[in-house]
């Protein structure tokens, strides 16, 4: 069973959405939509799987329905049609009071432009979710110091929000989210109001602590490079529909159409693509030049070994971690990875 | 059927209302008493063009009038008991005020604006000085003062447990919004004396009527105050509430009250403005205070008396101000501080 599950989700914003609802479903684009009823569609037949301990990270441009998805999952938004699980229950089944449960102990969130409580001190603002949850203040203030050591900011504990920078805010944001230790965290567009040093700081600091926790996380961005570094799977939204999902690789070896294309296009493929992905499988590698070989781990990003390559002029022996041959790479498999089709 | 006239809510609300219009010119027509003579007089164009015929005229006065008589009649004991208890306040409050020595008062107003401007000294002397001044003015207008503060913090305090409560409300409902706007619309607009008389008929003549003029003119703002200030919270801020399951009552009272205090300060601080100039207004139906200085400076044509009341009331105007309104920087700069640089 995937830890989220979203079925044929439409969404569409206006006076009378279920009036609208027909005309999107039997397949009409949101322009059309939009000058015939005044309607916005916002999601247009919306299906993928989340599965548990993984990061899923849903890209698209501004308007392309990204952030409307995210808020789908907690029901900050309530979908016009469809169908939401998490770990097998129909979020919209819900009542109030369970929704409100539901969002205390199953989700947290972090916002793009922070969302912090200016009138409450950092620790307060990492507590908040705790104290929905109804935990004594004694526990609730010693986690969430823990969460505010984990995220980099001990002495900051009783400063207001305004007065850190974005990059801190964003880290109370974080630790606000981590400290109620739900399995799911929305994370909606969370780095894309940093500057680049600090995102990618950010970035760093998740990925370390995903690695340790394995929490199931979803993403929004717009920025290809982080759902390229981020993400086990991507989910590309254009127009309020899902146009492609798929592993980074995936996406960039195979784009579905040519808004992911466009998309992809300026992407450093050096940076995405791994060894194993672009080499020619031992039993097919006959009449290669085996003579001046350099040893390259199937995990090892074509950026860490080409300049090696370059030098040397030579070709690549691919290994797993036991140390055995999987396969080979020679200049004519780099030169079709590499160049922008 | 039914269907039909949900669908068209709209036309069938037009439609409606233009019945609505010739029932009532049919009606007035019913009960002019200059109508005319004959039908011909009615075809006679020229005679009806040139002025406003006299049997086009809406009986309203006399409906108004009919209604309120009986309304009185009916419900004037429930007046009496509303009467009754808002004077007990005033007279109340008015006994100890006055019953103080007054530089027991003074030392009070003081210390109260030193401490709700967060011990600032330069508002706190500024006050002092004020409150000195009015009854340095004219030994009779400390009495005359303590008596319109008395009836105004009522006022204020009327406007205060309604005026928050319904901002919060018409936060929340859309339509309750758009019902309630107009009427706050006319509330501020409709010329005073207007609901002074059904005032005086229900409360008799003095405070009380004083105390719902009051009302009914300083509560729009604070109720607009509330309402904007807590929709003007940040939209972030409230998803964040909402999505780490804050209910209704811990979003209202944790997040968008607090985040909101400083509009509704500024709220409670124009309410208190706009009651003080109701003070003058209701002098003229018999409120003791410093308004009928005012009043009796007009009526003698005494310049300086009435300037000299009308000082004062501006003295006591400043002093409520300095201590509302140093109350809500207060409680901002200590709920978000300005931004300091620490490294």
């Amino acid at each position: 069973m995937s830890k989220i599950e979203i079925n044929n989700v439409y969404k569409i914003f206006g006076p009378k959405p279920h009036d609208v609802l027909e005309m999107v479903k039997s397949g009409s684009g949101k322009e059309e939509v939009l000058e015939k009823t005044g309607h916005t569609v916002g999601l247009d037949n919306v299906s993928l799987k989340i599965e548990e301990g993984e990061t899923f990270v849903c890209m698209g441009l501004s308007g392309s329905g990204k952030s409307t998805l995210i808020r789908h999952l907690n029901r900050l938004i309530d979908p016009t049609d469809g169908e939401i699980l998490v770990e097998g229950t129909n979020v919209m089944s819900l009542d109030t009071e369970k929704l409100i449960d539901f969002r205390r102990h199953k989700m947290s969130m972090v916002f793009q432009r922070f969302g912090l409580f200016p009138h409450k001190t950092v620790l307060q603002n990492v507590g908040y979710g705790l104290e929905m949850q109804g935990i004594e203040p004694e526990k609730r203030n010693s986690i969430s110091m823990e969460k505010i050591e984990a995220v980099g900011l001990s002495g900051f504990e009783n400063q207001f929000p305004s007065q850190l920078s974005g990059g801190m805010q964003q880290r109370v944001g974080l630790a606000r989210a981590l400290a109620t230790d739900t399995d799911i965290m929305l994370m909606d567009e969370a780095f894309s109001a940093l500057d680049p040093l600090i995102r990618s700081d950010m970035q760093k600091q998740l990925l370390d602590l995903q690695a340790q926790l394995k929490k199931t996380i979803v993403f929004i961005t717009h920025d290809l490079d982080e759902s390229l570094r981020l993400g086990d799977h991507i989910g590309i939204l254009n127009a309020g529909k899902l146009v492609q999902v798929g592993t980074p690789v995936d996406i960039i070896m195979n784009p579905a159409d040519d808004y992911v294309e466009a998309f992809v296009k300026d992407v450093n493929r050096a940076k995405v693509i791994k060894a194993k992905i672009i080499m020619k499988p031992v039993n097919e590698a006959n009449g290669i030049d085996k003579s001046n070989l350099i040893k390259v781990q199937e995990d090892q990003f074509i950026e860490e070994f080409l300049p090696q390559v370059v030098c040397t002029n030579s070709n690549c022996e691919v290994v797993d971690k036991q140390g055995n041959t999987k396969g080979y790479i020679t200049n004519k498999e780099l030169q079709h990875s590499l160049t922008k089709s | 059927m039914l269907k039909i006239l949900k669908e068209n809510k709209k036309q069938v609300f037009n439609l409606l209302l233009l019945f609505l219009f010739f029932y009532l010119l049919v009606m007035s027509y019913g009960a002019s008493k200059y109508k005319p003579e004959s039908v011909s007089e009615l075809l006679n164009f020229t005679v009806w063009l040139n002025d406003w015929p006299k049997w086009l005229d809406l009986p309203l006065m006399n409906w108004i009038n009919d209604w309120f008589k009986e309304f009185n009649e009916k419900y004037g004991i429930i007046f009496e008991v509303i009467n009754n208890f808002l004077l007990g306040m005033v007279l109340g409050l008015k006994k100890i005020l006055v019953k103080t020595p007054w530089p027991i008062v003074i030392i009070l107003v003081t210390l109260l604006a030193y401490f709700s401007s967060g011990k600032k000294v330069g508002t706190t002397v500024f006050v002092f000085f004020c409150t000195f001044f009015i009854g340095f003015l004219h030994p009779r207008f400390w009495d005359k003062a303590i008596e319109t503060t008395a009836i105004m913090l009522i006022g204020i305090f009327l406007c205060l447990i309604i005026g928050i409560p319904l901002g919060i409300l018409i936060s929340r409902s859309e339509r309750f919004r758009n019902v309630l706007l107009p009427v706050l619309d006319t509330m501020q607009t409709i010329p005073s004396f207007c609901y002074l008389i059904p005032g005086i008929m229900l409360f008799g003549l003095g405070a009380v009527p004083a105390i719902i003029a009051t009302f009914i003119y300083a509560v729009p703002p604070l109720v607009r105050l509330t309402d904007l200030g807590i929709r003007l919270v940040d939209k972030e801020v409230i998803e964040a509430a909402d999505a780490f399951g804050a209910s209704k009552k811990q979003k209202l009272l944790g997040v968008q009250l607090p985040l909101a205090l400083p509009n509704i300060m500024q709220g409670i601080n124009q309410c208190t403005m706009m009651a003080l100039a109701m003070v003058v207004i209701a002098s003229m139906i018999g409120t003791r205070g410093l308004g009928d200085e005012v009043l009796l400076g007009l009526q003698q044509l005494n310049v300086g008396r009435a300037a000299e009341a009308g000082i004062a009331i501006v003295l006591l105007a400043i002093v409520l101000d300095r201590i509302t309104q140093a109350y809500g920087e207060t409680l901002q700069e200590r709920r978000a501080p300005a931004k300091k640089v620490k490294k």
